[in-house]
């Protein structure tokens, strides 16, 4: 096998140094009724060549997105990676290194975990921020959990639109631990008023989450609502879908968040079909012994020079076992680093503009596609890059009609809420020129 | 001794300090149309304080600096217990980057993301032949999240049969996420010891093995590289009580293509497939931990589950019985495609020759070390060996001397103080991607090694020494954590 160094002289010489004649005396201490007596039935193997040409057939009976123009957000974003992301988490060094247990061999690893640490930390106005978790949707999870050991409460008060499989995530990680997740409405404008989320938070609540743009795209009063978790004694748990926004928006540290959670794809990473995407988690520093994950911090060599090291490690599993805050080992290293680089190559300026540009796009988006006969955009308030169009029919059917035309006319919310059916949900990056966006709405218009 | 003094080398300042006003590195795609009107200000934030400013070529310097100061499984050993170090076939990067895979959006219409569906059917299937398990789901974003998975179906199951019980047992050999992922999904963990072979103490586990236990986690082979002959008895026990047993599949790679735990008893499992199928460590993840069960348990499997209707993949959720979604999406697709090439590269034959290389190479790795290292497990090696540090004590030598001396000779060092159950452990662990010339370096290494350690033991004690930084105080790290970097204070101006 071409990926196995040792041939067959060389695999002589060992069993010979064992002792041995065949391999198969290497499974001795198998049991022989346990052992297969005949080949695993699997394809034959594969040239290298063959491979590719069988993989690159699969890949295309998928929608090229090239061909086509996709407004399609809802937790995972198309934006632009530049080509030094790819090329830098592409060397050997980084992507075929392991968890950096051993720090003298890994600074390049634990430099740019402190390095992404310090960027989460800048962009989410909080204090610490630990080396990343699995996902947005597990993040969440994580920090409901951090909620509850602080508090030893068991209720988190979720506020209006947070992503439904954000949510249902959350549960089916806390729910053995009698952790009660309560759902508040949001009102009329799409987002949640702070009163209603007063009345439903108590004593017994651990935490407030909220999602800021929301799932319908909308901006939350974050600061009221974390004032109102203040109140109550619970902490305030913002949780961010789409990460460019931190750019602009105001830092959920700012608005009095006690934790920020969240889902950096946007950052240099994949569309990928879902995943491996990458959580982050941050908070104020009285919590950072509460935090679930890996945490890199600033060490010393015995000539005093300045290196970095895995910390505050009696928090995590492989020490404290079922006392651990989580159960997290492997995180999502390689998309961590991929979010540095993009980070760092956007930097202060970029990351503004970024998000400007966003918010540009979907409002030019929003005007033109609202004046379509028959549409109409139900919130009006402050959004972000994502928005709620109402059409005067099913959606669902409009939106396969325009996947004709080589449109991807955003979510219908009906995937997600059964009562509505006349709804998209409708994302513009920087991906979408002016002339796809015009296209889109001339082509509503057709097909309404 | 000579000993050999860290190169002079300048620092890698971090991106912070290297940053400069006005600069970038990558412009934001032009826009034609009209800008939108400021938010209000009670919405938006000031500059990101503290942000970088650097030009492009400044970070792909700097972060190829950095990788620099890294070691790789490409350059060489790599012989971390546990954590299969194995080769990362190019092709496979290539093949996930493909087009139509990385830019398919999750929620894109059935329709057009059949390949992405075709794939993950496809993996599945083959997870199911390589284990004999009869389903899998592919959501767990890595072993501990799969292993969280396993537990709460098998809550799941005894909860659809009266009540959910209450223990966990797992054996004092275990990784750490095995209690983690239990207390997580509510139970209490009670530890099975390990008899003298290393394996687990079959009448502990009869006389924990009550009405209440839930489930039995083994790791087989088990942390030490050794199978646990007795599966079949272990299994029958806590089946006859009524439990349930979960295999640990971090240690897969051993036994790949030579025997299946579906067919030894085993009721739920978990493989990892950044270890027995080769997708990329990633400097710690992406992971990915697909859980196999058997039918009675493929009822609480997550959803959304990929299925076929007519001549078409699609996703159903119609599953009453789910224990719900573990992941915001279907789990790690980019990880599924790379492993789903890895088995197709190599097929049946191919993955019996990756488990009987690694059996081979980790033997003779123990056959050439004990003796000079001590052996405390006299039972057959499979896949990793463990040793310990118990005969340099006499000269004051201990595990984490050897392992940071180890870096002087240019090779990553095993696993170091686990399995918790030996102590001063070494778990070391060839895997198939090591020709006998680096195993012999190895070896020559450590026998060089023990031999410093009866001559020159203070030497040891403060390797490494051709390493970037020197031996790093992680404890007086971890008295005043520095989490973060914070721009300098300046002087008051007087």
């Amino acid at each position: 096998m071409r990926y196995i160094p040792s041939g067959p002289a060389e695999r002589k010489k060992l069993l010979l140094a064992l002792g041995l004649e065949h391999a198969e005396q290497l499974f001795d201490s198998i049991p022989e009724t346990y052992r297969l007596k005949q080949p695993l039935d699997l394809p034959p193997p594969h040239s290298e060549a063959d491979l590719m040409a069988y993989f690159r057939g699969l890949s295309r009976n998928n929608l090229d997105p090239h061909d086509s123009a996709v407004f399609l957000g809802g937790g995972a974003y198309r934006h632009f990676i530049p080509a030094v992301v790819d090329h830098l988490i592409s060397r050997a060094e980084f992507y075929s290194s392991y968890t950096p247990y051993q720090p003298e061999f890994s600074q390049g690893t634990l430099q740019s975990i402190f390095e992404f640490q310090t960027l989460i930390c800048q962009l989410t106005g909080l204090d610490v921020a630990n080396a990343s978790l699995y996902d947005g949707a597990s993040a969440l999870a994580e920090g409901i959990l951090l909620a509850h050991r602080v508090k030893r409460r068991r209720k988190v008060v979720v506020a209006g639109w947070v992503h439904p499989d954000y949510l249902r995530v959350a549960r089916t990680l806390t729910e053995t631990l009698g952790i009660e997740i309560v759902e508040v409405g949001a009102g009329g404008g799409g987002v949640v008023e702070p009163e209603a989320a007063a009345r439903a938070l108590s004593g017994d609540s651990a935490a407030l989450v909220l999602q800021q743009p929301n799932f319908l795209g909308r901006v939350e009063d974050a600061e009221a609502l974390c004032r109102a978790a203040h109140k109550a004694g619970a902490l305030g748990l913002v949780v961010v879908n789409e990460a460019v926004s931190l750019g602009m928006l105001k830092a959920p540290g700012s608005a009095g968040a006690d934790v920020a959670l969240g889902e950096a794809q946007s950052f240099g990473i994949p569309l990928s079909y879902g995943g491996p995407y990458l959580g982050f988690m941050a908070v104020r520093s009285e919590f950072v012994r509460e935090l679930p994950g890996r945490l890199v911090g600033q060490a010393k060599d015995s000539e005093g020079r300045i290196g970095y090291v895995l910390t505050l490690a009696t928090r995590e599993q492989h020490i404290r076992r079922e006392r651990a805050t989580s159960n997290i080992c492997t995180n999502q290293g390689l998309c961590m680093l991929a979010a540095t680089l993009f980070m760092a190559t956007l930097g202060k300026q970029g990351m503004r503009e970024l998000a400007q540009q966003n918010r540009s796009r979907a409002e030019y988006a929003k005007a033109v596609l609202s004046r379509t006969p028959g549409c109409r955009v139900p919130y009006s308030g402050p959004s972000f890059n994502e928005f709620v169009l109402r059409l005067p029919k099913d959606a669902a059917k409009v939106h396969r009609s325009l996947l004709d035309k080589q449109i991807v006319a955003g979510l219908p919310l009906s995937e997600y809420f059964p009562d509505r059916t006349q709804d998209l949900l409708i994302c513009v990056t920087e991906t979408n020129s002016r002339a796809q966006i015009d296209r889109f709405a001339q082509e509503m218009g057709r097909a309404l | 001794m000579s000993v050999q003094k860290n190169p002079p080398r300048r620092r890698e300042g971090l991106l912070f300090e290297k940053s400069a006003p006005g600069k970038r590195g990558c412009e934001v795609p032009a826009w034609d149309g009209p800008v939108a009107d400021a938010l209000d200000a009670r919405w938006t934030r000031d500059e990101i304080e503290g942000f970088p400013e650097l030009s492009e070529r400044e970070v792909v310097r700097h972060f190829t600096r950095l990788s620099r100061l890294n070691y790789a499984n490409d350059e060489g050993f790599y012989p971390l217990g546990s954590c299969t170090m194995k080769y990362n076939p190019k092709v496979n990067e290539k093949i996930a980057r493909l087009d139509g895979f990385a830019e398919a959006h999750p929620l894109m219409p059935e329709g057009a993301v059949q390949g992405c569906l075709q794939v993950m059917a496809d993996l599945e299937r083959y997870l199911c032949e390589i284990t004999g398990m009869d389903a899998f789901t592919l959501q767990p974003a890595a072993g501990a999240q799969g292993e969280f998975t396993g537990i709460k179906m098998v809550r799941a199951y005894h909860q659809a049969h009266g009540n959910p019980r209450q223990i966990v047992l797992i054996p004092d050999s275990a990784h750490g996420t095995n209690p983690a992922s239990a207390h997580l999904c509510g139970y209490r963990v009670e530890e099975i010891t390990s008899d003298e072979r290393g394996c687990v103490h079959l009448g502990d586990l009869k006389e924990r093995m009550r009405e209440d236990v839930a489930v039995l986690m083994l790791t087989n082979p088990n942390t030490l590289g050794v199978f646990e002959r007795e599966i079949g008895e272990i299994c029958r026990v806590v089946h006859a009580g009524g439990g349930l047993v979960y295999l640990d599949g971090a240690n897969l790679n051993a036994f790949v293509g030579v025997a299946r735990p579906g067919d030894m008893g085993v009721d739920v499992m978990h493989t990892n497939l950044h270890k027995t199928f080769s997708t990329p460590h990633g400097g710690g993840g992406p992971g990915s931990g697909p859980v196999g069960v058997k039918e009675p348990l493929s009822r609480f499997l997550p959803v959304p589950r990929v299925v076929r209707h007519e001549s078409h993949w699609k996703w159903s959720s119609d599953l009453p019985h789910s224990i719900g979604k573990v992941h915001g999406f279907y789990g790690n697709f980019g990880m599924h495609v790379r492993a789903a090439a890895y088995i197709l590269a190599n097929g049946a034959e191919g993955l019996r020759e990756i488990a009987e290389t690694a059996v081979l190479n980790a033997n003779y790795l123990r056959k050439r070390l004990e003796g000079t290292y001590h052996l405390p497990y006299a039972s057959a090696s499979l896949h990793e060996v463990i040793l310990s540090d118990r005969n340099l004590e006499k000269f004051g030598v201990r595990t984490l001397d050897v392992a940071k001396r180890l870096m002087d000779y240019g090779i990553h060092p095993p696993t170091i103080y686990f399995p918790l159950i030996v102590k001063g452990a070494l778990m070391i662990e060839p895997t198939e991607s090591e020709g006998i010339e680096d195993l012999d370096a190895f070896v020559d290494a450590m026998l060089r090694i023990a031999k410093e350690a009866e001559e020159d033991p203070e030497m040891l004690r403060k390797a490494p020494h051709t390493t970037p930084v020197g031996r790093l105080d992680e404890a007086a790290a971890a008295r005043k954590p520095v989490l973060r970097w914070t721009p300098p204070v300046r002087p008051e101006v007087s």
